[in-house]
């Protein structure tokens, strides 16, 4: 069986699986990291975003064999390291997810982290630009959310780009 | 894992010296339990609190089935204690407690939570709730559906936690050398008139006893509650936001490999052979292929492998009962059967106001699949999954594996959504049925396209209204529900109802409908006299109570009626509803959204305020909607998508009794407005030539953020009532029906079919054989 070798969380791994396994199942089925979620498995509800070299992707729709041994995948579990001790939070997290805990965001909480790797996107991509979060960039979001959280997912991005 | 089970029964034979159940002294003083253990175990009766009205209107159990005989049901239902809940303080300070109810995202582990550490007067951080197994002996006390758990469970839970204190008051006042009178408890700390102090941790053996006793206890007054009532966030928030939350398919059972089913192109069609079960065994990672009651079941390495080999499989396949069949045809069914409506008295002054509308297929859809995990061995076997009806769930396993139930383990898993999906135990039966085939422990997960095709969801109906008006007052109103039929299969959560409502013929079922009916359903409106019945008609659907069950569609109904008579009369909508309700709560929520959502204010053309009122769960509600259709709105692109009319501005308010947790009510209530939302404009099933089309989110049109409304203000109302009402359902109905009127008013034509895109199929169906998608492989290609 091929060997494949990338580096998730900050620790590089390697796994027997074959090329054509997409990435979600190696993540979660042998790797034991069950942050990302299974929701469609088709790249439609996105519960499953995490990122790759610091861009959100999802995990379902990629062959482990196209991913290289120097390619760096964040999943939820390793989103608080993405950002300096000094910049965590109260509850020693990443801004974004501190913001989601302030606004008490999460009702089932099945989604919340992919919504939460999407929202950290987002404010990357939009502040590259100089911009700020707007109605429109928030409309964009494609990540379901069967709670109906969306309001506070709203208020929590808005939070969450001004403290990061 | 969420599961430990512990339940403290005590033995069969001991003396309890006590009456069997506890009663209610006054409002506020309860006797319990101090039961013998090693540690602190306090309990309370399950119900404490008035016996729910439905539980008086159960059919007559018809048999009683093999397995579980009325000796069994008696040996447990006369076990004195077995029946109790309990409250455990342990070493370390902290109390636990297993909730008999099913975490699905409606917050009850938070507020629970804060009830317990209100009346231990300890900080909810040392307040452990998790969730209990299938308990039998609970008979009706495990079924979490109906918007119940906090109406139920709010006495005897705080009774449980009173028993406690008083338990360690009095272990500490031998410690300190004090009476009860004069100790303080605050904090998870016991201090004494001279400053000395012990802690509930140091006190946990201490207050144990060797024995039960009874004794009785004085509730904290809600004038003295410090975190009831205040806004809390969610006790399980920071595992949800960490990825630590665990759900069924995210624990790990030695052995449980990934499992899924192949399944027929025709809804609830059966396999009769599977032509390449070989070849399929030999494919990468598969470890088994079994063909089973509702598919081909394969076992392998990862969840990606069991989709090739789903794929790869070639299934001959008996037709299911509903081929051939459409939403046309099962509409001319509906329209069959419904009754004639009855007659209105006819003067040559009074007019008649109609509505005739139709709700199409809807799906409960939650984000976590159908799923559970199933180890069955020839000796016994152990269920993990999300389940509101664990009981029936345990009951029913054991009669298909041929076991006895009490060899049946069922553990309740916290579950991502529900909707009403997880009172059934679809996937838990269809596991161990699997695990049993195998021989081997399996993790079985429903692929998306399954959970939309093949899972439970709201049966379509028709709903007819029509209103007799004589000048400015109605003189009668008669609303008849005619739809497919709503599956209660599951009873009241035990064997025994759940076999009364599967008595043939759909006698037993329609029984059942008929009483959930006739106890959910009431016009909030002084409309003479009113009738409302309901018709239910076919059984071959896979259905069950979705959110609100009958209320979202005969709300919707009548609200719209509503607008009509208003306008008969020439009375603005919002003021006929202050003149024709009729109940104080409803004007006040009515006229609190009025007012903080500005109703009556310019509006551009293509663009309307509507405005509803819901009553029911013992709570009110109303909402306000500002909606926009022009065409600039309504022709937004986005890619494989349904835009539409957009929902701008919502204002809902509800009284809900007392709120023990506004913070999760609110939540409660947003969600329920997507949900109104969604119902109302984009989401419903589409069923052609025997199967529903739907196989994806991008398929079933659930509101997504480009729908969801930018401005949304939930107001929890300050309530006379002193005790809870429910809160998981109570957001759909009022937001549906409101959004309906805006719409109305907006585009000046009522709509008559829900939702009202159900015409138009906004998406390219996919296959139905292989009857699940592959995965994509250009992720890479889509970074952002």
């Amino acid at each position: 069986m091929p060997e494949q070798t990338f580096i998730v969380n900050g620790n590089r791994v390697t796994v027997d699986v074959e090329d054509d396994v997409r990435l979600l199942w190696v993540l979660r089925d042998r790797l034991g990291i069950t942050g990302p979620k299974y929701g469609c498995g088709i790249n439609v509800c996105k519960a499953c975003t995490s990122h790759i070299n610091g861009k959100a992707f999802n995990p379902c729709a990629v062959p482990v064999g196209q991913l290289g041994a120097d390619d760096e995948v964040t999943t939820i579990e390793g989103l608080p390291d993405q950002v300096e001790p000094a910049q965590r939070g109260d509850h020693g997290l990443h801004p974004m997810q501190e913001a989601w805990l302030d606004r008490d965001v999460a009702q089932c909480g099945y989604c919340q982290p992919g919504q939460i790797m999407a929202a950290v996107a987002l404010v990357n991509r939009v502040s590259a630009e100089g911009g700020t979060i707007t109605d429109a960039d928030l409309d964009t979001i494609r990540n379901i959310c069967r709670c109906g959280t969306y309001t506070r997912i709203r208020e929590a991005i808005r939070d969450g780009a001004e403290r990061m | 894992m969420p599961n430990s089970s512990d339940p403290h029964d005590p033995a069969p034979d001991q003396d309890l010296g006590a009456p069997a159940a506890p009663y209610a002294l006054d409002r506020r003083r309860f006797v319990g339990y101090v039961l013998g253990g090693a540690t602190l175990v306090a309990a309370a009766d399950l119900v404490l609190v008035e016996a729910p009205p439905a539980s008086a209107e159960i059919p007559t159990a018809p048999q009683v089935p093999e397995l579980y005989d009325l000796n069994d049901m008696l040996t447990d239902a006369a076990r004195p204690t077995a029946n109790l809940i309990t409250v455990t303080i342990n070493a370390d300070g902290t109390a636990s407690f297993e909730l008999p109810r099913a975490e699905v995202g409606q917050g009850i582990t938070t507020s629970t939570a804060m009830l317990i550490a209100e009346e231990l007067d300890l900080p909810l951080e040392k307040v452990t709730v998790t969730l209990a197994p299938a308990r039998p002996e609970l008979l009706f006390n495990q079924l979490t559906g109906g918007s119940n758990t906090t109406i139920s469970t709010y006495t005897p839970i705080r009774v449980a936690a009173a028993v406690a204190r008083l338990a360690l008051l009095e272990a500490a006042a031998i410690v300190l050398g004090d009476t009860v009178g004069g100790l303080v408890a605050k904090g998870g700390v016991i201090t004494a008139g001279d400053g000395s102090s012990v802690t509930y941790g140091e006190l946990a053996a201490k207050a144990a006893v060797s024995g039960d006793r009874a004794v009785e206890v004085e509730l904290k007054s809600e004038a003295d509650f410090t975190l009831v009532g205040r806004p809390t966030n969610r006790v399980d928030a920071v595992a949800a936001v960490t990825g630590a939350k665990d759900f069924t398919t995210d624990l790990d059972v030695a052995g449980a490999l990934p499992t899924m089913v192949c399944r027929a192109p025709t809804l609830n069609g059966t396999p009769v052979s599977v032509r390449n079960e070989a070849a399929v065994e030999a494919m990468p990672g598969v470890t088994h292929v079994s063909q089973v009651s509702t598919g081909v079941a394969v076992r392998a390495e990862t969840f990606g492998q069991c989709i090739d080999a789903v794929r790869a499989l070639d299934v001959a396949w008996k037709a299911g009962p509903v081929a051939g069949e459409s939403d046309a045809t099962i509409l001319r069914k509906l329209r069959a059967a419904q009754l004639p409506m009855p007659a209105l008295p006819s003067t040559p002054l009074t007019q008649t106001v109609s509505g005739d509308f139709t709700f199409y297929f809807r799906s409960n859809s939650a984000m976590d699949t159908n799923s559970a995990i199933a180890d069955v061995r020839p000796d016994g076997a152990t269920i993990w999954a999300g389940l509101k009806s664990p009981i029936v769930a345990q009951q029913q396993i054991a009669l298909r594996l041929g076991m006895a139930p009490d060899k049946v383990k069922v553990n309740v898993v916290t579950a991502g959504g529900s909707f009403g999906r997880r009172l059934f135990f679809d996937a838990a039966l269809e596991a161990a049925e699997i695990s049993q085939k195998m021989a081997a422990p399996v993790k079985l997960m429903w692929h998306r396209a399954d959970d939309a095709r093949v899972g439970r969801g709201h049966p379509m109906g028709t709903c007819r209204v029509q209103a007799t008006v004589l000048g400015n007052e109605v003189l009668a109103f008669n609303q008849s529900l005619t739809c497919v039929e709503t599956d209660f299969r599951h009873g009241l959560g035990e064997i025994i109802t759940a076999a009364g409502a599967d008595l043939p013929a759909g006698v037993g079922n329609l029984g059942f409908a008929e009483t959930i009916f006739a106890l959910t359903q009431e016009v909030p409106y002084d409309f003479g006299a009113v009738v409302q019945t309901l018709v239910e008609t076919d059984d071959r659907f896979n259905t069950g109570s979705m959110r609100n069950i009958y209320s979202p569609d005969v709300r919707v109904a009548g609200e719209l009626v509503v607008d009509k008579l208003a306008a008969k009369m020439r009375m603005d909508p919002y003021q006929f509803r202050r003149k024709f309700q009729r109940n104080p709560r409803l004007l006040a929520v009515l006229d609190t959204v009025a007012q903080a959502g500005e109703w009556g204010r310019s509006m551009p053309a293509g663009t309307a305020q509507g405005i509803a009122i819901h009553k029911e769960y013992k709570g009110v509600s109303a909402c306000l909607v500002e909606i926009d259709t022009r065409p600039a709105t309504t022709g937004r692109q986005i890619r494989n998508a349904v835009t539409g009319p957009r929902v701008t501005r919502v204002t809902f308010a509800i009284d809900v009794g007392l709120a023990v947790n506004p913070r999760g009510l609110e939540a409660q209530m947003q969600g329920g407005i997507n949900d109104g939302i969604a119902l109302a404009l984009t989401s419903s099933l589409h069923l052609r030539d025997g199967h529903f089309l739907e196989a994806s989110w991008d398929n079933y049109f659930y509101t997504r953020q480009w729908n969801t409304p930018p401005d949304v203000r939930v107001i929890v109302m300050p309530s006379e009532e002193t005790v809870p009402g429910g809160a998981g359902e109570a957001g759909v109905a009022a937001t549906f029906a409101a959004v309906a009127c805006a719409y109305a008013r907006a585009t000046g034509t009522m709509p008559t079919t829900f939702p009202i895109n159900h015409g138009q199929l906004s998406f390219e169906p996919k296959p139905f054989t292989p009857p699940i998608p592959q995965s994509p492989t250009d992720g890479l290609e889509l970074t952002s």
